[in-house]
């Protein structure tokens, strides 16, 4: 059995010690929020973050994966969908398919922790997510929107069902 | 009762699993609490607290379909919007209801336009019905009883009630059948900027998708078909693998793959990697995409063709023409790469069969899981999840009879098969692989007089249906070349013309690949246009306009994107522009592309102004999601999007080598919804066309060469 500590929680597995994160996480955990995509850390689609740190889970062997590293996944974002990233995912509609999205809202929420107020350059070479439904232009208005604190900046003028308008 | 719901407890009780489900799915947890509520139509069930449940039968994959379908249900039910979910109904209810839901496909941007007319009558029957009940209750005339935002009221009496109270007795009164629709100038919620109803679940992780399913007892496979296309699977040495972990089985699928049986994916795909496996590559084990290219090569200048649009007589015409010009163009095979790669869990007994699938076509996946099952139509059911994209991949249902044929060898017990992405990179469906001859007549006068163009190459309804070929035709090549017509047609007006296709099919299946044909078909002409713009010495606008003249909605788009971009002004330095038109998919779209290229060759597509006229509008603000998402696709494509052919196999196998466009790259764009009215064109895939040659022109622009065959990535535009 290998310890791991997902989400603030001390978990016990038992996989071999070349398993992916990934699939510890989707598999034996039965976090399926972070997604497979290409199991050669090409899309980006499963990245989490060990200690902070937005890692590509598909190719981090279980045993490269200290028991006191603090790995947190889509689901530990928040209880509830409040993280401001998620919030700002929502306000602009982002997420077409959305199969993408848990890995891109990892990546953006690593970026902003690292940067309050990143540049478009930043974006770019933070963000290497594939999407293929094309949701790039909102992926960026969204992290603008966080590190501005408006959601209503992007001029999307989405009406939601409470009344408000982003 | 919801049909989804009532069907699964009854054949998952069968199995002794009872109803405790070991996975979330949104939907079959609504489902569960509306177990009492009774339905008012196929269409609408609105439960005791007021929320109304709309049936959506087409499937959600990114496209927003899946609301603007509510939105149009609920702006004639007339229902509080804040209250409204939506579930898919099952293909075997459908059945079993003399296919009350209509069509499933969602594919050629059809899922709002074929179907607005019927789901919009299906909302408005359920609001008589819920008025009717509530006059029956007052005894009172129903002309006299007025409803909104899910509220019925009878003002002369000062009562009210709501849709959820009067539901039960609303759903036992005939449905009427003379049903007067809004005029779209009357839409409270349809043609609104409103969010998605699929948005919050997609941001926390808990939408759940085909490869996310969990089931009871589940097993796992990994599948690995015979690498070339029309090989055979000869044999395996399962001894090799049968005691790695997890490992339950290995079995034979069909006649060309074999599949890994385990505890965990990782587990069935581990050993699938281990396993030694004999294939037989057949007839086409040394195919390569150079061998085929020479014989598309020869169907260019072939006696023989399929003619698809003729007008005048363009040979003639071009036989007499002062001067001609002449072009040859080509298009790559490209996998759609769906973010979710292809997967199906099914679960198998001697007298059931039930299959989740992510599917583009509810009613093809059933008939597929019929079929593969050996059991009855009525003995089998399907459940659809949301889709990790579709593209058009998943309008095909090999992976969902490759899990049947699994989940066959395992009976009792469900079976989750999920493709690797190399599988997935393997066996596509891939977008047509076609050359195209252009050769343009002009007169004495210097004006355009004629046009010939040759298409040469594969047919996709050759490898999906070929039934429906008659006489060597298949029309869906013509897309975007028709003659006029509502559907995809040729806007421009020429003397003489003849569109004609030499059919040559390679080994390598062909698919629905988002834009179809359209995308290639786009960029023939566009760039050729382009080319005939700069050889008569006139501005590729202003030739457009004068060719365009007699069709005012291409214009009026053509016109939109090229004044928002700033055709004829200045542009910033170092920025050049390319403008490119279509009409497909039943609507209008032009975009203007501006680019810069450095010395070095690197390509930088900076923003790109697109207009569309979708006759209407649903959710503009979905509308302008998918204008810049086709842009995403197309520009893909254009950069870097080819698969090609080696010993008789694909020799991509994932995105280092099949790359795509991403953040960085991605333009800023403009959007222009222009909806002009009086008729339905769809929005998931026409601005694709146009993206590919909006960029080439506008690299023509900025370095006076001319890209002639896709994609970019194989040309250097390094200044010399």
């Amino acid at each position: 059995m290998t310890q791991l500590n997902v989400n603030n929680a001390l978990r016990s597995v038992d996989a071999e010690a070349d398993t992916p994160l990934l699939w510890v996480i989707r598999e034996q955990l039965g976090l399926t929020g972070t997604k497979y995509g290409c199991g050669m850390a090409l899309c980006g689609a499963c990245t989490v973050h060990i200690d902070g740190v937005a890692t590509r889970s598909c190719v981090r062997p279980l045993s490269s994966v200290a028991a006191s590293a603090k790995v947190v996944t889509i689901e530990g974002l928040s209880a509830d969908g409040s993280h401001p990233v998620q919030k700002a995912w929502a306000a602009l509609d982002v997420p077409q398919c959305g199969f993408c999205q848990s890995g891109m809202i990892m990546a953006a929420t690593a970026l902003l922790r690292e940067k309050h107020h990143p540049t478009d350059a930043d974006i770019d070479a933070a963000m290497t997510n594939i999407c293929r439904c094309g949701s790039y232009n909102r992926v960026r208005a969204a992290i603008h929107a966080v590190a501005s604190g408006s959601l209503s900046g992007a001029g999307l003028k989405i009406q939601h069902a409470d009344g408000s308008s982003t | 009762m919801n049909p989804s719901r009532r069907s699964f407890l009854k054949t998952s009780s069968l199995l002794g699993t009872g109803l405790v489900l070991a996975f979330h799915i949104p939907q079959a947890a609504q489902a569960a609490e509306a177990v009492m509520a009774p339905e008012v139509n196929a269409w609408v069930v609105v439960r005791p607290d007021d929320t109304v449940v709309i049936r959506i039968a087409r499937s959600e994959m990114g496209q927003g379909t899946l609301t603007g379908l509510a939105q149009l249900v609920a702006e004639e039910l007339d229902c509080d919007w804040a209250r409204v979910t939506t579930e898919y109904p099952t293909p075997g209810q459908s059945l079993k209801r003399n296919r009350v839901w209509g069509n499933f496909s969602t594919g050629g941007s059809q899922g709002i336009r074929q179907s607005n007319e019927y789901v919009r009558k299906g909302g408005a029957a359920a609001r008589l019905m819920l008025l009717q009940a509530a006059a029956l209750a007052w005894d009172v005339p129903m002309a006299e009883c007025d409803t909104g935002k899910s509220v019925i009221t009878h003002k002369v009496s000062g009562r009210s009630t709501t849709y959820g109270a009067m539901a039960d007795a609303a759903g036992k009164l005939a449905v009427p059948s003379d049903i007067t629709l809004k005029a779209p100038v009357d839409w409270k919620l349809a043609g609104k900027r409103l969010a998605r109803l699929d948005t919050v679940d997609k941001t926390t992780g808990k939408q759940i998708y085909g490869m996310d399913l969990v089931l009871p007892g589940m097993l796992n496979a990994a599948i690995k078909d015979c690498p070339v296309f029309g090989g055979t699977l000869v044999g395996f040495d399962d001894q090799a693998i049968l005691t790695l972990p997890g490992v339950k089985k290995v079995v034979r699928v069909g006649s060309s793959a074999v599949a890994v049986i385990a505890d965990t994916w990782w587990h069935a795909k581990t050993a699938l990697d281990a396993l030694p496996v004999q294939w037989n590559e057949g007839p086409n084990a040394k195919a390569t995409s150079s061998q085929f290219a020479e014989v598309l090569k020869a169907g260019l200048t072939q006696e023989s063709a399929v003619v698809g649009n003729e007008a005048g007589n363009a040979k003639e015409a071009l036989t007499k023409a002062a001067r001609t010009i002449e072009a040859v163009y080509s298009y790559p095979h490209q996998n759609h790469a769906t973010m979710e790669t292809m997967n199906a869990t099914a679960l198998w007994t001697p007298t059931l069969c039930e299959a989740w699938v992510p599917t583009q076509n509810g009613e093809t996946a059933f008939n597929a899981v019929v079929d593969a099952s050996g059991l009855k139509a009525e003995q089998c059911e399907l459940y659809k999840l949301h889709l990790g994209g579709g593209f058009g991949r998943r309008g095909a249902s090999d992976f969902v009879t490759q899990a049947v044929q699994i989940a066959k060898a395992m009976p009792g017990t469900p079976v989750k098969l999920i493709w690797s992405r190399e599988e997935d990179m393997a066996h596509g469906r891939y977008h047509p692989v076609t050359q195209c001859k252009l050769i343009a007549g002009l007169d004495e006068k210097g004006e355009l007089s004629a046009l010939h163009m040759r298409i040469s190459g594969q047919s996709i309804l050759a490898t999906v249906a070929p039934e429906k070929i008659v006489d060597g035709k298949d029309p869906g090549a013509f897309q975007g070349l028709n003659s006029p017509g509502p559907e995809a047609s040729f806007c421009y007006a020429l003397p003489h013309l003849l569109i004609d296709h030499a059919v040559h099919n390679p080994h390598v299946p062909a698919g629905y690949w988002r834009g179809v044909n359209l995308n290639q078909n786009t960029l023939y002409v566009e760039c050729f246009i382009d080319e005939l713009a700069h050889a008569m010495g006139q501005d590729p606008l202003a030739l457009r306009r004068k060719l365009l003249a007699h069709n005012p909605k291409p214009l009026a788009v053509l016109n939109a994107a090229a004044q928002r971009a700033g055709w004829g002004k200045t542009a910033p330095k170092g920025i050049f522009r390319g403008l490119a038109q279509t009409m497909g998919f039943g609507s209008y779209v032009a975009a203007c592309a501006e680019v810069s290229v450095s010395t070095e060759g690197e390509i930088k597509v900076h923003r790109i102004v697109a207009a569309t006229d979708p006759g209407h509008a649903v959710n503009p603000q979905q509308i302008e999601a998918q204008i810049e998402g086709s842009f995403a696709y197309g520009l893909s494509a254009a950069l870097y999007g080819a698969c090609t052919v080696k010993d008789g196999r694909i020799e991509q196998s994932n995105f280092h080598d099949y790359p795509v466009l991403k953040l960085a790259d991605m333009p800023h764009v403009e959007s222009i919804v222009m909806p002009s009215g009086g008729f339905w064109g769809g929005v998931g895939e026409p601005t694709i066309a146009v993206a590919a040659p909006a960029v080439l022109n506008a690299i023509f622009a900025a370095t006076g060469k001319r890209i002639r065959d896709m994609p970019l990535k194989n040309h250097s535009l390094k200044m010399v």
